[in-house]
């Protein structure tokens, strides 16, 4: 080998040194990062997902702690969701109160809508609000509970035994349900993704309050 | 070099938004409101500053042919600490920066920085250079997120409750009552037209700070 290349060799080998020397420290400083964080992320999620709960039921209504008290939902089915979701069961005095799901309706204006919603054990719905959406800002928007109290006056308290299944459609497609001029495609996702989350309720009503808790959240 | 230059530079003469035209993607896409735009635009300024400062220290010891891959490296890194370190300790703020302080990462005008300035300058001058740009960048984002609020929503400062808490929420000023709203503000090409406009006004301003310059000589010559 001659002079020339044995120093680019040593030359390739330096440079891939220091790129693995960086690597190394970026590596460590991010894993360290990872786990002093991890606790108190956990802990700030919780406290995130426990105020959420208290918008869709009312505190008086359960006295368990919902987040260890909650069984997975598989993904797909009437709830929609497109990942494994978590049915979060509140209990008075042991006895069932109510249960809060996650739905998402495919088939907002631009994407899914996911919803967070409280059935009370009667089956009628406590509560229910839009966790995420991309519906357009100003016009669809209006599901939000930022931009406008629609969800609130709309499904609190709404049942299937108060309102038909054919009635559970907005007032445009011949149904009970209010929208805005302009925006019928939004609140029509909406309404058909909370109807089929309450037929999931009435069809599955013991089953999620029977089964056995899977212990805390992860 | 000296902090003048680099403050001037930062804020208007090399301002990243409407002279540079780097970091696009979230100049573009946050703006739709005041609160917004400031908002990305001080996560950004931070970030600019923290990795400007953490690379000028240690640039004679990176060979060039290196230099990009352990520049995103270290940006990347540091990007997420602060996002992991937010999320923990700062839950109120993490939840309105939180989706963009990711977006940070992408965002060209930190790795050109990097590479233009803290790559050869000392720690300083490279974390001041860092948080200029940041800030000239942060009043492109604040001006161009109030013309699309004002024009799409009639409203200035809405959603500053979602930063400041709710007893914030009275210093949302509505601007045009009982407006309807014109959409196109707010929708992406709303941010087109506002930044155009922002570049023409910039740049017509520039212009005439020019022409003064060049007309005086010529005026004086002609009073002889």
């Amino acid at each position: 080998m001659s002079e020339g290349n044995l120093s680019i060799l040593k030359h390739a080998f330096s440079t891939a040194g220091v790129m693995v020397a960086f690597t190394v420290v970026g590596t460590v400083l991010l894993a360290s990062t990872y786990f002093t964080t991890k606790l108190p992320i956990a802990e700030s999620e919780r406290q995130a997902k426990l105020k959420l709960f208290q918008q869709v039921l009312p505190a008086a209504l359960h006295d368990n702690d919902l987040l260890k008290d909650a069984i997975k939902v598989p993904a797909g089915g009437d709830l929609g969701n497109r990942d494994e979701t978590f049915a979060y069961r509140a209990r008075l005095a042991g006895q069932p109160a109510a249960v809060v799901l996650e739905s998402t309706a495919p088939d907002g204006y631009s994407g899914d809508i996911k919803l967070l919603i409280a059935v009370r054990a009667d089956g009628e719905l406590a509560g229910v609000r839009v966790l995420a959406h991309k519906e357009t800002p100003g016009l669809g928007d209006y599901i939000d509970i930022a931009h406008g109290d629609w969800i609130k006056k709309n499904f609190d308290g709404q049942s299937l035994a108060k309102t038909n299944d054919d009635l559970w459609k907005v007032k445009k497609d011949g149904g009970s349900f209010d929208y805005m001029a302009g925006a019928t495609i939004t609140p029509r996702a909406v309404v058909k993704a909370v109807h089929k989350a309450l037929q999931y309720f009435a069809a599955h009503r013991d089953e999620i309050f029977s089964a056995d808790g899977q212990g805390e959240l992860k | 070099m000296n902090s003048r230059e680099i403050i001037e530079n930062g804020l208007w003469k090399q301002n990243p938004g409407v002279v540079q035209l780097l970091g696009l993607c979230p100049t573009l896409a946050v703006t739709s409101s005041v609160v917004n735009g400031l908002s990305l635009g001080l996560a950004t300024a931070f970030v600019m500053a923290a990795s400007n400062a953490s690379v000028s220290p240690i640039r004679r010891w990176v060979p060039g042919e290196i230099r990009i891959p352990v520049f995103i490296l270290i940006v990347a890194a540091l990007v997420t600490v602060i996002d992991l370190g937010m999320h923990a300790w700062m839950q109120a703020l993490h939840g309105v920066l939180g989706i963009f302080i990711p977006l940070i990462v992408t965002n060209c005008i930190v790795l050109a920085r990097v590479e233009a300035f803290a790559a050869k300058q000392p720690v300083g001058y490279s974390a001041l250079d860092g948080l200029m740009m940041g800030l000239g960048l942060t009043m492109v984002l604040t001006v161009l997120g109030g013309m699309r609020e004002v024009v799409g929503k009639g409203t200035l400062f809405s959603g500053i409750d979602l930063a400041l808490g709710p007893a914030a929420k009275q210093f949302v000023l509505t601007v045009v009552p009982d407006y309807h709203g014109f959409l196109l503000a707010i929708l992406p090409p709303g941010a087109f037209i506002g930044l155009a406009l922002l570049i023409a006004g910039r740049n017509w301003l520039e212009s005439r700070k020019q022409a003064a310059i060049t007309v005086q000589p010529a005026v004086l010559a002609a009073g002889h």
